[in-house]
């Protein structure tokens, strides 16, 4: 049941865009997610979803595993859909009833505004799918070195991102554990009003809390135990290195966006 | 009275890529008032399959019949079979949470209906039974040592006086006192209250010293089950698949190899020192 959560859950297989440096992904999802933001009009949305399309057909990713993600934010879509359906002014009214108008350039909005949506999801759940949590903290990290010029802790949100990336299964796996043996001393976290749902889930959360802190410790003391200092100093198994793939790669995003960009301006 | 599984199947994340079948076609009956044993590498299944049998998990395929009803009807009572079928978790102690140790053990009578006074006297009783002093009732069970918490989960199942007793591994990372404290107050469970108990353990001196029948599992599948003499036998093949028989059983076959009348099928030191006293006499 709670499984089900893809947040951060990398799918193996082996493609080119999992071979990407993870630089190049976040880079990419960066500027899909700005193109996003920029198109407008039919063309540039058919140059999106052609892009989303190649990128789906290339990582090999199941297409049912990034429509999951969909299903978190269904009520975020219908209210953003809502919103621009009946609050766009306009002059080509098709509905109105009460309090309620649809207008042409409203139902147009809504369109837009839900393919969005739906295209950032399903655009970054490609990157968090093709690359492993590590990596793409490893990514992140090197991508923001230049912040610590400004004594941005970089080294340190990475590992706690990383740290905080690699506690989110266990804890999942942890939360099932304790309801079920909960439940097998009668616990109910289904039925009943919702001050006793509240009630029931104190056996719940007490359980989960201790042993988080606990893990939390015992993770601090192994770290501790390896003399684990910070980030001055410290060198990586794997450095990120860019290879030809990734210029590559590069070269795509580029004339992909100025795509968008002209379209924009010119249409 | 008994647990029937009837080609049970499950299979973990189904439609994923980390799809894995982890009970493989299970067929299983368990009569009242028997003391078996559960052995397997880890990863086995063994888990997987305890927590079927008291509705905690939903076979992937296969139906399940406690006391002659199956327990996947729509309007089967599944708090009251996971009140007759206790389940002890494996590392129990991590699901205590009240404020005292006497109130986390009145946590599953209560959810079982009963009133304040009814609660505190099972759970009186079930402490009395694991064992603790009266004097830490009235303690945070979080300052507790593991061995002490472990027996408070274990009262904490025991006081809703479950019919079928199932225990995880209840000994692990326990020291040798407190291992044996435990497995001969479950042993003394099943001789007095005449509860069926289930007992899965990685120990194979354990389980030949206590159960009457042991079953075996490798990936999924059940490849051995009989009396402790029967399953033992297949030692060679038990190894195979990363398991072992008591030391016991490893002295008589060697005594035997030398020439010696042997028994072959005893498994604990007792069977052993009848068999190897009467070679002398
Ligand atoms: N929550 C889960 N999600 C996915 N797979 C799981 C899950 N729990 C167990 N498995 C897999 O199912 C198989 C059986 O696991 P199970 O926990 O039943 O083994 P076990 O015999 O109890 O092992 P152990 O002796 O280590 O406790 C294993 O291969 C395991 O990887
Ligand atoms: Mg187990």
């Amino acid at each position: 049941m709670l499984r089900d959560i893809t947040i951060g859950q990398y799918y193996p297989a082996d493609s080119i865009v999992h071979k990407l440096d993870p630089r190049v992904k976040l880079m990419a999802a960066l500027i899909y997610i700005i193109s996003l933001f920029t198109f407008r009009g039919v063309a540039g949305f058919i140059l999106a979803s052609l892009f989303l399309v190649f990128m789906i057909r290339l990582s090999k990713v199941p297409f049912s595993y990034m429509v999951k993600g969909l299903k978190a934010i269904v009520i975020l879509m219908v209210i953003t859909a809502a919103f621009n359906l009946f609050l766009t002014p306009g002059d080509q009214v098709l509905v109105h009833f009460w309090i309620f108008t649809i207008t042409m350039e409203g139902v147009k909005n809504a369109a837009f505004m839900l393919v969005r949506l739906i295209y950032l999801i399903v655009g970054t759940s490609i990157m968090t799918l093709t690359t492993t949590p590590n990596q793409l903290t490893d990514g992140l990290e090197k991508s923001l070195m230049p912040l610590s010029k400004i004594k941005v802790p970089v080294h340190a949100i990475a590992m706690m991102m990383s740290i905080a990336l690699r506690f989110i299964p266990i804890l999942i796996e942890e939360t099932d554990i304790i309801m079920k043996a909960q439940m097998a001393r009668g616990a109910d976290f289904e039925n009943g009003n919702l001050i006793r749902r509240a009630k029931s889930m104190v056996p719940l959360l007490v359980p989960l809390f201790v042993s988080a802190f606990r893990r939390a410790d015992d993770l601090a003391m192994a770290m501790e135990a390896r003399c684990y200092v910070g980030g001055s100093g410290r060198t990586k198994m794997k450095p990120l290195r860019y290879k030809k793939r990734d210029y590559l790669a590069y070269l795509i995003l580029i004339v992909y966006l100025a795509g968008i960009i002209l379209l924009r301006v010119f249409l | 009275m008994s647990i029937i599984l009837d080609k049970v199947n499950y299979v973990y994340s189904t439609g994923s890529a980390y799809e894995i079948q982890a009970l493989k076609n299970i067929n299983l009956q368990i009569e009242d008032g028997q003391f078996i044993g559960i052995i397997g590498h880890t990863g086995s299944g063994k888990s997987t399959l305890i927590q079927h049998m008291n509705g905690l998990m939903k076979a992937t395929s296969g139906g399940i019949y406690f006391n002659g009803r199956d327990i996947y009807e729509e309007d089967y009572d599944k708090k009251e079979l996971r009140t007759r079928v206790g389940l002890v978790f494996q590392y129990p102690e991590h699901q205590l949470f009240e404020t005292t140790i006497f109130d986390d053990v009145c946590f599953g009578p209560m959810n079982q209906g009963l009133s304040k006074d009814e609660a505190g006297l099972r759970a009186f009783e079930a402490l009395k039974m694991v064992g603790m002093p009266e004097s830490l009732y009235y303690q945070s069970p979080f300052e507790l040592s593991g061995g002490q918490k472990r027996r408070v989960a274990i009262a904490g199942v025991l006081a809703m006086k479950p019919e079928v007793l199932i225990l995880d591994e209840p000994t692990a990372g326990l020291d040798p006192k407190g291992r044996d404290e435990i497995l001969d107050l479950i042993a003394d469970m099943h001789k007095k209250k005449k509860m069926t108990v289930i007992l899965v353990s990685h120990s194979m001196e354990d389980v030949a010293k206590y159960v009457q029948r042991i079953i075996v599992m490798n990936s999924g599948e059940i490849i051995y089950d009989g009396t402790p003499g029967e399953v033992f036998r297949h030692y060679r093949e038990l190894e195979t698949i990363g398991l072992a028989a008591p030391q016991v059983t490893y002295l008589m076959h060697e005594l035997k190899e030398f020439g010696l009348d042997a028994d072959t099928d005893a498994t604990t030191i007792e069977e052993a020192k009848k068999s190897i006293l009467k070679m002398f006499r």
